[in-house]
């Protein structure tokens, strides 16, 4: 009887301290989710204040001409980029197709060796090896831009003008190759795991029809992957654009209006960098620079975005669901 | 030490100086410091670039006690120190700069007038061949439009013209030394200090005159035309220890390593 009142009372005390733990850890639990919740808060708002920042800074354009620079100034002909002058140009459209200039070269270098680099480790490369490659291509994201600047300038460009015959040392060319090993990393990621992402099935009902492992890979996982690829090259080319070290420093930064890649060329980012630290607070060349800065933002947020969106209606596409 | 007269508090505690400005002075600067620390176990020196426009900014902001600039305080700063903080610039010219021009060493050039200078980087002069060197086209490189150089080479050589399109601006001196370097048909401008591995050519008044090198003795006498001072800028009178640091910054001492890095002392050797 004693020891029966024992157990019920030892029971009971559990009982209550259960019940107590149980409530504590919902408690942990509500306040790490509050906490984590208000940290992806602030993220959002600090990017929402930094927009809001750089558009104000850029909107009195929309009304205003401070010495010359408004909304209109931009593209007013000639296709001048003349900021610092007795009578300044600020025709952004020179800076607006050598950004796209360096973009498509780099695209144009970046994507095939991405992708095939892609392809290769998920469809052919031995586990072993596939461990080692991935790790690797995304280490190339961590070599800081500066670097890859600093090798296009001196290695890269005395090497494509001795192969060429360039007038231009420093060229989109030059910078366009350089922005490339900055975008592959990206690029081959997120293919990558594209490709993965293929449930083996395709590859199995593939390969008993009698399709050969290269045409399962190229006809049916690739395809099967599309939009994730899609979205890996939106992501590298939104990269492109706002890489800002590599085209200052391998471009040569001439606003020179031409098709041409193997002309000196000048990029949004390359002109805000090197053009802010000395303008006039509030004066029309700052504006202008806020302007283009509004004008970078917009674009690689929209592109970021697209990317996401590709991405998920891949998964849609290839699970049913998200 | 001798502590001055009428220094309110004593000036043992440690002492820490900010000097923000130039690009073309920044190594100056530093070596300036580095001497000076040595000299000065209780003073701290921290010099960093940014361009001379940035300097003036931090000056006027009160970020920086000394300013470095390789150009003059425009009206439009002045005023703006003052109304932010009811101070007078105060100019003190620190050292001799030559601008040079570069161009590669294996360019037969050796002179070039004013006149064929302001032409090329004009874009009106476009091959070699038409200024007496071998036939081959000019690429013209030198520095970002938010540099004091470009500025004064922008106003000195070119009147105030505008650079053409093709023009490469590239950031920093050292860039431009070594893309002229490493480009036949290149030519920049910059600080003598920065002239290593490129050659830099005489400036004659007229085709058949003599080539004024960019030497110490020219830019003394004030014959080589592209030449200037540059500037320490302090907000009021410097006071203590950033006037004991000036004062040293002009005495031989401080003007030797002037010399050593290149530029010329106010008053010659």
């Amino acid at each position: 009887m004693r020891s029966s009142q024992v157990v019920s009372q030892l029971l009971r005390v559990s009982d209550v301290t259960n019940r107590r733990s149980l409530r504590r850890r919902q408690l942990m639990d509500r306040a790490a989710e509050a906490l984590i919740l208000s940290f992806a808060s602030i993220a959002i708002a600090i990017i929402l204040l930094i927009f809001v920042y750089v558009g104000r800074e850029a909107l009195p354009l929309l009304w205003e001409n401070v010495d010359g620079a408004s909304l209109a100034s931009t593209v007013t002909p000639p296709a001048d980029w003349q900021p610092v002058s007795a009578n300044p140009r600020y025709n952004v459209i020179p800076l607006i197709l050598g950004t796209l200039k360096v973009t498509f070269i780099a695209m144009l270098f970046g994507t095939p060796l991405a992708l095939a680099a892609a392809l290769y480790t998920s469809e052919f490369a031995p586990v072993r090896l596939r461990e080692w490659i991935k790790p690797s291509v995304e280490l190339l994201a961590g070599i800081p831009s500066v670097v890859m600047g600093f090798f296009a300038l001196i290695v890269l460009a005395s090497w494509l003008q001795e192969q060429f015959g360039l007038e231009f040392r420093l060229n989109a060319l030059n910078a366009g190759i350089a922005l490339a090993l900055a975008i592959i990393p990206i690029i081959y990621t997120v293919s990558e795991d594209a490709l993965s992402a293929v449930p083996n099935h395709y590859r199995e009902a593939s390969l008993a029809l009698g399709a050969s492992k290269i045409q399962t890979a190229v006809r049916v996982v690739f395809p099967a992957a599309m939009p994730g690829i899609g979205a890996a090259m939106i992501l590298g080319f939104g990269r492109a654009i706002g890489e800002t070290m590599i085209v200052l420093m391998a471009s040569g930064n001439a606003a020179y209006m031409s098709l041409s890649p193997f002309v000196s060329t000048r990029t949004l980012s390359a002109t805000v960098a090197a053009e802010l630290g000395e303008v006039v607070f509030g004066g029309g060349h700052y504006r202008i620079l806020f302007f283009l800065g509004t004008l970078l933002f917009v674009v690689t947020s929209v592109l970021n975005w697209a990317g996401d969106r590709y991405n998920r209606r891949m998964r849609m596409k290839l699970f049913g669901a998200e | 030490m001798l502590l001055l007269a009428g220094c309110p508090a004593p000036q043992s505690e440690h002492q820490t100086i900010t000097i923000k400005g130039s690009d073309t002075m920044v190594q100056l600067g530093q070596r300036w410091a580095e001497v000076y620390m040595q000299q000065h176990p209780d003073v701290t020196i921290q010099v960093t670039a940014g361009g001379s426009g940035n300097g003036i900014a931090a000056l006027i902001g009160g970020t920086t006690q000394i300013c470095q600039a390789s150009r003059a305080m425009k009206d439009a700063e002045k005023e703006s120190l003052k109304s932010k903080r009811n101070l007078d610039a105060v100019e003190t010219p620190v050292a001799l700069d030559a601008l040079a021009i570069y161009v590669n060493k294996e360019n037969p050039i050796k002179t070039l007038t004013m006149e064929q200078i302001g032409k090329i980087y004009l874009g009106e002069i476009t091959n070699w061949k038409d200024v007496g060197g071998t036939p081959g086209n000019i690429v013209l490189y030198g520095r970002e439009n938010s540099s004091g150089t470009y500025v004064y080479f922008k106003e000195h050589v070119l009147a105030d013209k505008d650079f053409p399109s093709k023009y490469q601006a590239l950031p920093g001196t050292g860039a431009v030394v070594d893309a002229v370097a490493k480009d036949k048909g290149g030519i920049g401008y910059g600080g003598i200090g920065y002239a290593t591995d490129i050659k830099t050519i005489g400036i004659s008044k007229d085709p058949k005159g003599a080539a004024i090198e960019p030497s110490m003795a020219n830019v003394l006498s004030g014959t080589y035309p592209i030449s200037r001072q540059l500037y320490w800028y302090t907000a009021g009178p410097a006071e203590g220890a950033v006037k004991a640091l000036q004062d040293w910054v002009l005495s031989p001492e401080g003007q030797k390593v002037v010399t050593e890095k290149g530029f010329y002392p106010l008053k010659g050797e």
